[in-house]
Order: C-alpha cells, then structure tokens, then sequence
C-alpha cells in the first residue's frame, strides 16, 4: 500500500497548478458571466499536453496514466467549473472512445489530432426521449452502399459546436429477440446534413459548450462505425465508466475550491468581536467539509489507480461520481453559507462553484443512475 | 555552448512558513524551484535552442531536490546534477556553496553560467558573485536581457530601475532579475521525457572536498517570523484633533518622529 504520488504525477499537478492560476483563475469570473467558451485557453491546454494525458505517445498522447489526468482535472476544476467539464468530456467522452475502440486507421485520423491538442472531440449520446435510458435511443443509422446515413437529434452535447469530430450512437438494426441494436459513428464537423446550435441557457458550467445537435441524412463512409458494431452499447457503458472518474475529479476540485475560500474567509471575517472561525458552528462546517473532499479525492484517485491497474472500476467510479459531486454540492453550498451575504454575491465566486456543482449530479449519469449502478455491481 | 545554471530548492515564501525550534518546518512549507532560477533555467534553454549545446542544471542540496532538479529538466534542461550533502553536512552558508561549486567546475569547460539573482529564502545574492570571482569569470548581475554573438554577450541589466548596457566576453556568470523572460510551464511530454534524462549524484567526496574544507564561515544565530501586523487604527474627531492625535501617536507610540 502506498498513497505517495510519483514524481511525474506530482509535476503534473504542480503544472497545472500553476498554469491553473495564472491563466484561467483570471477569467473565470467573465467565463462565468458572458458564457463563453475559452477556446484559447483549450489551444494553450492543447500546447501543454493536458489533451493527451492517457494517451500513449504513438497517437500524439503524453503516456501518462488515469491518476495523472484525474489530478489535471481537479486542478482546472479547482478555478473553473466551465473549462473542467469541457476539459473532462473532451479527453474521457471525445477521445477516450476512439483510442478504446477504433480500428488504427481511425486513432491515427480522429485521436491523434485530439491527443496533440489540436482540435476537441464530442461524444453524442442524449437525446430529447433518452437521456438515462440511452436503450431508449432514437437517432437510426441505416447502411446504404458502402455509407451510413444518419438521422436523429442529439442534445446537451458538450463541445459539439467547437469539435473536430462527434460521435453519436444510433440505431443500427435489431438483434434476434428482437431489440435494438445501437453503434456508435465518427462523424466528422462539418459533414453536410449536421446541424449544431447552441440554444440552451445555462444554470452553471455556463462557459461550457453545450449543443444541440440535428442529423438530416448525414452519410459517413462505412469505416467510420465505432469498433465492433454489435457492441456499441456496452463500449459505451465503458466510456461513461471511465468519464465517471473525470467528472468525480472535477468534483473534488470545486469542493477543495469550497473549502479553500470558505476558510481563508472564515479566519479574516470578525463578527462578534472576533474571527467567525472561533465559532464552532463555523468550525464545524470546515472540518465536514475538509474531511468530504478528502475521502472523496481518495475515491477518485483508487477508481483511477484501477482504470491503470486494468482493474474492474465500474463500482468503484459510480462510489467516486457519486460521492464527489454530492460532496461538491454540500461544500458550495456551505462555502455560500460561511460567507453570508457576500457568498451570494458572483464576485466572492462560490455562488458560481454552488451552480456549477450542480449539474455533477447530473451529467454522465444522474445520482439515481449511480446508485442503480452501484446496486447492480451488488447483486440486486 | 557548455551551459550551466545553479538551480536552489527554496520554500514558497508566498505559502504560511512555521517555524519550530529555530527552524523552518519542513512538513507544513511548500517546495519550489526559486523563483528567479526559473528565469536562469528559461534563459538557459532558449541560449542552447539558439547557438546549440547542453544544459546542465545543479543543485546542492538532498534527495528532496530531485522533485525540482526533473522540473528543469521537464521545461527542458539536458541533464541535471544534484550534490548531495545530505549525510556530510549540518550547517552550510554561502561559502560552503561557493566552494562545493567551485570544486564541480574544475574539471568543466563552461560557456555560460547562469544563477538567480538572489534565492528567496537568504537572499544573500552572493552565490552568484563569488563563485564568478573563484573560477576567473565575468559578471553581470540582475541581467533583463542577454544576447550572445561568437564570443561576445550584449547585456541589459537592472540598476534599481535603471538600464545598464553591458558588453562582455564568454565565458560569463549572469545572475537573472525579473523581466528576463517568461518561464515555461514543463509540458506533459517534457514531463514524461525528464524520467529518461541523466540525472547524476554526486557527494562532496567524489569532488575531493572533506568536511572540514567547506565549514561555514557563518553562523545562524536565530530565525523568526516577522511581527504579526497590528490590527490598524483609525482616527475619530474634528480634522484637526485628527491630525494632532496622529502626530502624538507617532512621537509616543510607533516613535517614528
Ligand atoms: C451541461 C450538460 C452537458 C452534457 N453533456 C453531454 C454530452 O457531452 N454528451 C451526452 O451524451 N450527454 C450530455 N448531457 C446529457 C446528460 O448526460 C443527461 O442530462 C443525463 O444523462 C440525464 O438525462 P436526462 O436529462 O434526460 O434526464 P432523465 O433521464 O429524464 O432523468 C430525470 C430524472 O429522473 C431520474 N431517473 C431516470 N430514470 C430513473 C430510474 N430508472 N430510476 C430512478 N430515477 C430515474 C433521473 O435520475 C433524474 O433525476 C449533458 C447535460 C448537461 C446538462
Ligand atoms: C439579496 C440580499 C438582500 C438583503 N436585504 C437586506 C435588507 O433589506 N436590509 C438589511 O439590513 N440587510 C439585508 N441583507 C443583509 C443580510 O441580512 C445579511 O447578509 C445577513 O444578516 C448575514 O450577514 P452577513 O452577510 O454580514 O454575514 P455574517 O454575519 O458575516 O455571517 C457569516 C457567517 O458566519 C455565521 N455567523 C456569524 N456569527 C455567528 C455566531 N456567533 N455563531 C455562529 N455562526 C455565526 C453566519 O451564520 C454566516 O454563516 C440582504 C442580503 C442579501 C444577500
């Protein structure tokens, strides 16, 4: 047993740390408030290595494990919810999929630009009728000569409007007892009959691109079906398994940002003629909360450090998901509590991790979904 | 080009410092590269990109250093060099330094020595100096700019806010200010790639020093935290009982008239 990081893993997340800071800390605030997505700071993240972490180096990755990459996305988590999840989705729903599954032909063409950091990738799989029952797809893939044409709706696809490629899941037959049968397609921007919008307005992660996605005939060359066609619906299990661990690693950066502000404000504000972190319902709070994020860091780094050992991590990512964004939620909420009025204010920021907290619970599976999940791995 | 810089593992002085029997806590301090040895070692590495060679990093201190010796080498340094004093010495002072430095670059052919302009922690700003005056060097101090053609360093260097044009000959010691350049983040692949870069150990035997030959000429008699700062005072009053309340207070109290 050893909980020490290597050299490497803690260079990372000095880096990021840093860059972190320096670069994107300065704009969260505006992020927040224009909804604006950093493209150039993607480009920069992209320069950095950080789009490539757990890729090896034959396909423009860094090599480096889950546990680096964990700790990457609690870093930018950490200043800004909006990039953290554009960050996650990016490297766990766009890339990961294709280095997991794709022939070599389409990891040299689609992951390898994203593993160097020269372009983003979406994963569409929600829509308007599926979005915790993804068996209940809708989007229908039909093979016609040697294309695939596509049709269907996709919605709240992050980085849809800003990625090189997207790939969606789509009906694509039907088995023997009579269910469907669902693939998954790279469909490269800009392919004629795709049509991506961003109408939605945003709670939190409002600096995050979500889009819409409307798919009228739109015809992919037949290789561009996602591993192994019958299987599209397990390989996506598996993607959303791993994605699990990147969203609990956000998590955990928005609870450490919680309780880092809810802290340094507790000993600097005087009410009652002294610091309000003399008070023990005050002191209370912080140590509940100092305590949460670190059990859920834990979570996340043994889920990850199983990712890494080739390990079954399934449960164990729903624990993490699970408890990493139910603790971000309680430590943003605290974090507004301790600051009274002024945490209700956008410039003290934690309103906006409390907002951006919240769609944790949501996305990449609910916390109803993670509970079923977990009860299943239980036998029920 | 043969390029050196002398890199020092410091506390983060940004970060709470404790302070336990006259010593800096280890445990609760954060660890950097000093801050003005990251310009040295950006510096270093754009030189080689521009005129060729290697750069070496080195440090004295103990294993602990390796964390910010593969920092270096992650932003790009060649190799790195740690002296090890871990297990040989319990005090050392800037002349210990000096001559445990002095004693590696015997058997060196260096170019270009580049050194932070103090480290933040003593910030003596002697390492640089001396070491120059021991190998028979040139050098400039707090340098903001640096080019280099054949033989020959144009230099711009800070005087308290002033410029300072400076020409001079290689091989040269600079120590670096602020303003030089931005130092790089270590990529990822940087990163990765430092894990297979050399790294050498060397103790102050293998320089053929004894113990006795780097005993420090100084001794540190005591450290502490600077006062707390007070909680401010604010004046009440007529404007002119304002003003004469100020300056009583500043004859009896802070005793600054
Ligand atoms: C900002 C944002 C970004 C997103 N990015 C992506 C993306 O990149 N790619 C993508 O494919 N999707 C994305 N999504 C979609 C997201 O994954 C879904 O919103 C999520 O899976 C929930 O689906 P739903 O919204 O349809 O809710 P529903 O499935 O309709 O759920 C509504 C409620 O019912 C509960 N519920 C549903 N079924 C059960 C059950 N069997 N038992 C108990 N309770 C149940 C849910 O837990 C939830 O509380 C994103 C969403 C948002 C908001
Ligand atoms: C939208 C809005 C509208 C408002 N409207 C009005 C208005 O119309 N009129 C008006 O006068 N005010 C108004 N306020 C101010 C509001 O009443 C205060 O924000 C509130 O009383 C809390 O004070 P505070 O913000 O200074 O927090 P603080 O008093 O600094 O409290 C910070 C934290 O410390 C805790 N705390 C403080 N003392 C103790 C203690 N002894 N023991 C344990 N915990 C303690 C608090 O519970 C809180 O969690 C408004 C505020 C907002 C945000």
């Amino acid at each position: 047993m050893n909980f020490e990081l290597t050299k490497e893993q803690e260079m990372t997340r000095k880096m990021v740390q840093d860059f972190a800071r320096d670069v994107i800390q300065p704009r969260a605030i505006d992020i927040d408030r224009n909804a604006e997505f950093p493209e150039d700071i993607f480009k920069e993240m992209g320069k950095l290595g950080l789009l490539g972490i757990p890729f090896p180096e034959e396909y423009g990755g860094s090599g480096g494990d889950t546990v680096t990459y964990a700790l990457a996305v609690e870093e930018i988590g950490r200043v800004c919810g909006s990039t953290g999840l554009s960050y996650a989705a990016a490297v766990s729903l766009g890339a990961s999929p294709i280095y997991y599954f794709g022939t070599e032909e389409q990891k040299q063409e689609f992951l390898t630009p994203l593993a160097k950091g020269e372009g983003l990738a979406s994963f569409g799989l929600t829509e308007p009728n599926a979005g915790s029952d993804a068996g209940g797809t809708q989007t229908r893939a039909v093979l016609q000569g040697d294309h695939y044409v596509i049709n269907g709706e996709k919605s709240w696809i992050t980085n849809a409007e800003y990625a090189r490629s997207i790939t969606v899941t789509a009906v694509s037959g039907k088995r023997e007892d009579g269910r469907n049968i669902i693939s998954a397609f790279i469909v490269p921007k800009d392919t004629p009959g795709m049509k991506i919008t961003s109408p939605y307005e945003k709670m939190g992660v409002r600096g995050s691109n979500t889009s819409e996605i409307i798919l009228e005939d739109v015809k992919v060359p037949k290789e561009n079906i996602l591993g192994d066609p019958q299987k599209g619906f397990k390989q996506f299990l598996h993607t959303l398994d791993g994605g699990r661990i990147s969203i609990a690693a956000l998590a955990v950066g928005i609870a450490q940002a919680s309780l880092d502000r809810a802290l340094e404000y507790a000993k600097e504000r005087k009410q009652f003629g002294q610091p309000i972190s003399n008070f023990q319902a005050i002191q209370f709070k912080l140590a509940d909360m100092a305590m949460e994020v670190e059990l859920a860091r834990n979570m996340v780094l043994k889920s990850a450090w199983l990712k890494d050992q080739g390990k079954n991590f399934t449960k164990e990512s729903a624990y993490a998901k699970l408890f990493a964004s139910e603790t971000a939620f309680r430590s943003s909420n605290q974090a507004i509590q301790i600051h009274g009025g002024y945490g209700y204010m956008r410039e003290y920021e934690v309103e906006r991790f409390l907002r951006d907290a919240k769609l944790l619970e949501i996305g990449e599976g609910t916390s109803e979904i993670q509970r079923m999940v977990i009860a299943r791995q239980l036998g029920c | 080009m043969n390029i050196f810089v002398l890199l020092k593992r410091t506390f983060d002085t940004e970060e709470k410092i404790a302070i336990n029997n006259g010593r800096i806590e280890d445990d609760g301090a954060e660890y950097i590269i000093n801050p003005y040895d990251e310009y040295a070692v950006e510096e270093a590495i754009n030189i080689r990109d521009e005129h060729g060679g290697e750069v070496t990093v080195v440090t004295i201190g103990d294993e602990d250093a390796e964390k910010q010796l593969r920092t270096a080498l992650a932003m790009g340094a060649d190799q790195a060099v740690l002296i090890n004093t871990e297990d040989d010495l319990e005090e050392g002072d800037q002349f210990t330094t000096v001559k445990i430095l002095e004693a590696f670059f015997d058997d060196r052919e260096a170019d270009i020595i580049l050194a932070g302009n103090v480290a933040i922690d003593e910030a003596s700003g002697q390492v640089g100096p001396r070491l120059a005056e021991r190998l028979n060097m040139s050098c400039v101090t707090t340098i903001t700019s640096i080019t280099i053609d054949g033989d020959t360093a144009n230099i711009e260097r800070d005087v308290e806010g002033d410029v300072e044009k400076v020409e001079t000959s290689l091989p040269l010691l600079v120590t670096c200010q602020q303003g030089l350049n931005e130092p790089r983040y270590p990529s990822l692949p940087g990163i990765m790639k430092a894990k297979k870069k050399p790294l050498e150990e060397l103790e102050i035997d293998d320089l053929d020093l004894e113990e006795d030959d780097v005993e420090p000429k100084t001794k540190t008699i005591e450290i502490f935290l600077p006062p707390e700062k007070q909680a401010g005072k604010v004046l009440e009053g007529e404007m002119d009982d304002q003003v004469k309340e100020l300056v009583s207070l500043l004859k009896t109290e802070a005793k600054v008239l």
